[in-house]
């Protein structure tokens, strides 16, 4: 049954400067399908594994003494808020995959506490994806995604997992944690593919 | 660095997105998980809602007992974190 | 009458609202009449669905506060700081207002009049809606089963109900307690929140083989529950249902 409730806007929507069906927010909201993982520095590492089983590896001490770069970006949740020119520090996976040798057309990025996502390879080059320590010049809080997450900011934020522990390239485009229950498997929020099909 | 405040509900939270689908409450069905073998209403579970879908977690293991996910023309449903839900026949 | 309802699929429903009462400065209740609403449990809550003039939805959950009596509906909303369904209800929203529910749901945190044994309610802050619930049915039923309220709440001001749980507290087999946190009335020295002693001193105990409902914000139904099974209490006998971290309804 349509009606519409008298009087009721709900959070003001986008005007143009914004992809369809996002509202501007000012706060960081919090977004959590699970416990916030805790995880000391000594104790992270982040691996890259190539569709041949070759692992590489960084612990802490090696990521963080990587070239960092200074990023700002816009961020767009499915959950239709945006926040506008977030300022993060973070490794770019330029970097972190120059030495790897792959003809993977597609990666899956695993989480600490289990949560996967999938994109496409292409995806995360080219200056367009990184792996961010520090946010607003502060070291990135667990409830953010700390102490590092993947940065993908052309895609949904549901792209950029928070706690991320590892890429697994591979030749086949399977599906991560939300796109496997109807989200969609690539989530570009100016094309508003927000569910599978859309 | 802010104190952890825990974010979850209960299982009983996801009883309206359930009841569109299911004929029967399952909020009150005992449920097995699949991860750690813990037997429980669904009604304790752990229910995590500020996220793209609903994701209930057994309140022993963490692990995910359910996914909901509503797009705007359907409903997915992943069950694979339980073994079995024993839904009372009584009324 | 309860078969039929829960055999159902349900969809949701458009009701009228009919009254509204302030509670608090922040909450108000909502008296819905629903045509085909198909009767419900203390303890029992309904979604709520909001549309704007393009098309734009948000939907809550609340927690019902009256028992099934036949007529209408009960609803009451605490206002959320930068909420966005709970202010357009507590704000915007007018008698005559259609308002589309669906419900009820829930099978679990519920008091059926049949149930044997002690009642014990534990409410931190507008937690205590289902738990009025929950009274009034057993006050419409003639219970003669014991039941006790521990309410938790920050100031004498933020109480909701406190007329009709004034007069609940003079019948026989209620006990209320408030329990303040940040400001009492004068006359009772305690605040605080509540703790191992306060529990053991005023609730039933384990003996009593209580069934016991904790409803309010997560933080605080994770500690009172962990304290009642640290005291001995049955974790199959408490229930518990947790609004989120910001302590609203959602």
């Amino acid at each position: 049954m349509d009606i519409v409730s008298p009087g009721f806007t709900g959070r003001r929507r986008s005007g143009t400067e914004l992809p369809p069906g996002q509202y501007l927010t000012h706060e960081f909201p919090v977004l959590s399908a699970g416990p916030t993982p805790h995880i000391l520095p000594e104790h992270w590492e982040f691996t890259v594994t190539t569709e041949t089983g070759e692992v590489h590896r960084w612990d802490w001490a090696t990521f963080t003494s990587l070239p960092a770069e200074e990023i700002t970006k816009d961020l767009h949740c499915v959950t239709r808020w945006s926040k506008l020119g977030t300022d993060w520090k973070g490794v770019s996976l330029d970097t972190l995959l120059a030495d790897v040798e792959t003809s993977a057309d597609f990666a899956m990025a695993h989480s600490y506490g289990g949560y996967t996502t999938n994109l496409p390879l292409d995806d995360l080059l080219d200056g367009q994806a990184w792996i961010a320590y520090e946010y607003d010049g502060e070291p990135l809080d667990p409830e953010h995604g700390g102490p590092a997450r993947l940065l993908v900011p052309h895609l949904y934020l549901w792209k950029s997992a928070k706690w991320v522990r590892g890429l697994v390239l591979s030749d086949t485009d399977d599906l991560g944690f939300w796109e496997s229950v109807g989200y969609h498997e690539y989530g570009d929020p100016w094309k508003e593919q927000r569910y599978a099909g859309d | 660095m802010t104190a952890d405040v825990p974010t979850y509900l209960d299982g009983n939270a996801a009883a309206g997105a359930l009841r569109e689908v299911f004929a029967v409450d399952l909020t009150a069905a005992i449920g097995r998980c699949n991860g750690c073998g813990r037997t429980g209403a669904f009604a304790e579970a752990r229910l995590y809602v500020d996220a793209p879908g609903m994701v209930a977690r057994c309140s022993g293991c963490d692990g995910v007992l359910l996914r909901v996910v509503n797009t705007p023309t359907d409903t997915y449903l992943d069950l694979r974190g339980l073994t079995y839900l024993r839904v009372s026949s009584a009324e | 009458m309860e078969r039929t309802a829960l055999r159902r699929r349900l969809t949701w429903q458009v009701g009228t609202v009919t009254e509204i009462r302030e509670e608090t400065a922040t909450a108000r209740t909502l008296v819905v009449d629903v045509p085909d609403w198909p009767g419900h449990l203390a303890g029992q809550h309904l979604d709520v669905r909001l549309t704007a003039p393009d098309g734009y939805r948000a939907s809550r959950s609340y927690s019902l506060a009256s028992a099934w009596t036949g007529e209408t509906i009960e609803l009451t909303v605490e206002e959320v700081p930068d909420g966005e369904v709970s202010p357009y209800l507590v704000e915007v929203l007018k008698v005559g207002d259609p308002l589309e529910v669906r419900g009820p749901v829930g099978g679990w945190f519920v008091w059926r009049p049949e149930q044997t044994g002690p009642i014990q309610l534990i409410a931190g802050g507008s937690g205590v809606v289902p738990l009025m619930a929950i009274l009034r049915a057993h006050a419409a039923a003639g219970s003669t089963t014991p039941a006790k309220l521990l309410y938790s709440v920050r100031r004498p001001t933020s109480v909701i109900y406190l007329s009709d749980l004034k007069e609940i507290a003079a019948s026989e087999d209620v006990e209320v307690t408030f329990a303040y946190t940040r400001e009492a009335p004068p006359g009772e020295p305690r605040v605080g929140r509540v703790d191992a002693g306060l529990l053991d001193a005023i609730t039933f105990g384990p003996k009593d083989e209580p069934t016991t409902y904790v409803c309010g914000p997560t933080p605080f139904v994770e500690a009172v529950a962990d304290l009642l099974v640290g005291a001995g209490h049955d974790p199959a006998r408490v229930k518990t249902e947790r609004f989120g971290p910001t302590g609203g309804p959602r």
